[in-house]
């Protein structure tokens, strides 16, 4: 009884620990954004709110915590309260599994990805709650859009991930890790690069950026499934969105990049890598992703939503199956 | 191997990273609700819509397509269940889970096929 209690105590602290640190991570991610995308299109980005706009995040929790919550008249209005809250919910807990160094973990169970995997889908609610109570038009129609697109790519993305459990043998996040530092390169990047193909697209539609950014087109649908929230909740959803960009960020430096392990290789060649700590590396991984994200962003045009759908069930799902054969049949050869 | 009760409160750990951050979720909206001012009328309250009043139902039929998805969806996530502990443990059973395993997936291509045929994964209709 009082281990449990003390172990109960351990986490809360260190949750804390973590998402604070996350939470700081979030905040500056939207002003990188921004800056990125700002100088991608030759402008400056944030540049009022203290030194280059350093404190624009800051300056954005404040205003949208002090914004007015509408709740329009004709919503199922149950729904519509909690469906910000499922959202937000959902992306926050995956990272209670995801180390970000041998040592830093909230948790290490031996399901991790299932776990992540899990706990992602039920995101989903979140999306199809929202759309379908907000009794808008585009409401309803970005709902429907992103739960169709979100469970089309969820295929792929899990697939995708079978090729990296075949040759770790675990769902372990930390036994992944360790079976890819005894590879020369460190990495299951260069083996499974048909999986990590179509993990990176299948991560950009679940997250719903662009490229595959449809149920927010903002063109046709306003802002999609949460056109009618406002304030608080709105940030919620803008929360969970960038939390989800981080957790798949996190995944595939884990899966595919070797997570907090500096290649071998390139450890022979400049030995002053190894003094370089896990978790700066590791960081270093994950940012290089949101870069991907930012950069795509501001590169790349949005697909119609029949190519979509081709794209995740024609291509994405094949190739993963083609994956999961060729990866099965030589590492039983092997 | 680690004892049972070790690895049970790992998973203790884990609900308890639920349980916070939905919390963190309720204190931003009630730590809000103190500090937002509220000051509705009628036409703030009207669903987004461009200006004009919208018209019609919301809740209406829909393109079916999105449920032909779904149960697509479902069949190919079952599938994938199946492919994970099989991911793990084919190499230990040897070739025959690892024949069994395609001939599964093969089955499933018929299928694919099959859908591919009629036409499920299109959207436009030309």
């Amino acid at each position: 009884m009082k281990e449990t209690l003390y172990v109960i105590l351990i986490t809360i602290l260190k949750t804390a620990l973590y998402f604070g640190i996350l939470m700081l991570h979030v905040a500056y991610a939207t002003y990188a954004e921004r800056k990125i995308i700002g100088h991608i299109q030759l402008r400056l980005g944030p540049m009022v709110v203290g030194p280059h706009g350093l404190l624009q995040p800051i300056a954005d929790i404040i205003k949208l915590i002090f914004k007015e919550d509408i709740i329009p008249s004709n919503v199922d209005k149950k729904i519509f309260t909690i469906a910000p809250l499922i959202s937000l919910t959902a992306a926050l807990s995956t990272f209670a599994v995801i180390p970000v160094s041998p040592q830093w973990f909230i948790a290490d169970i031996n399901v991790g990805i299932l776990y992540v995997l899990g706990i992602l889908g039920l995101g989903t609610y979140g999306i199809i709650f929202a759309g379908w109570s907000s009794n808008s038009k585009y409401a309803f129609l970005g709902g429907l859009r992103s739960v169709a697109q979100m469970i089309s790519y969820e295929i792929a993305l899990a697939m995708s991930i079978v090729g990296v459990i075949i040759m770790a043998e675990s769902f372990n996040f930390i036994e992944i890790v360790n079976r890819q530092a005894q590879y020369p390169l460190g990495m299951f990047l260069f083996p499974q690069i048909i999986g990590y193909f179509v993990f990176l697209v299948a991560m950009l539609a679940e997250t719903n950026r662009v490229p595959f950014d449809l149920p927010e087109a903002e063109t046709e649908l306003v802002a999609g499934y949460f056109v009618e929230y406002s304030g608080i909740r709105f940030s919620l959803f803008y929360l969970a969105e960038y939390l989800a960009m981080f957790c798949m960020s996190a995944l595939a430096t884990i899966c595919f990049w070797g997570g907090w392990t500096i290649p071998p290789l390139l450890v022979k060649i400049f030995p002053f890598l190894s003094f370089v700590p896990p978790v700066l590396w590791f960081i270093l991984k994950v940012y290089l992703h949101m870069f991907l994200f930012f950069w795509f962003r501001g590169t790349l045009p949005r697909y119609r939503y029949d190519q979509l759908m081709a794209i995740g069930w024609k291509v994405l799902i094949p190739l993963a199956l083609l994956n999961i054969v060729l990866t099965s049949l030589i590492k039983y050869y092997l | 191997m680690e004892p049972e009760s070790l690895s049970r409160e790992r998973y203790l750990s884990v609900l308890i990273v639920i349980i916070i951050s939905l919390f963190i979720g309720l204190a931003l909206l009630v730590v809000s609700k103190f500090l937002r001012p509220k000051r509705p009328y009628r036409e703030k309250l009207t669903p987004y819509e461009c200006g004009i009043p919208s018209t019609g139902e919301t809740w209406d039929r829909f393109n079916v397509k999105f449920y032909i998805v779904t149960i697509a969806f479902v069949i190919f996530d079952v599938e994938t269940v199946f492919l994970y502990p099989w991911a793990i443990v084919y190499k230990k059973i040897g070739f025959y889970a690892l024949l069994e395993m395609y001939i599964f997936i093969f089955l499933l291509i018929i299928a694919y096929f099959y859908a591919l045929g009629k036409r499920i994964f299109n959207w436009r209709e030309d």
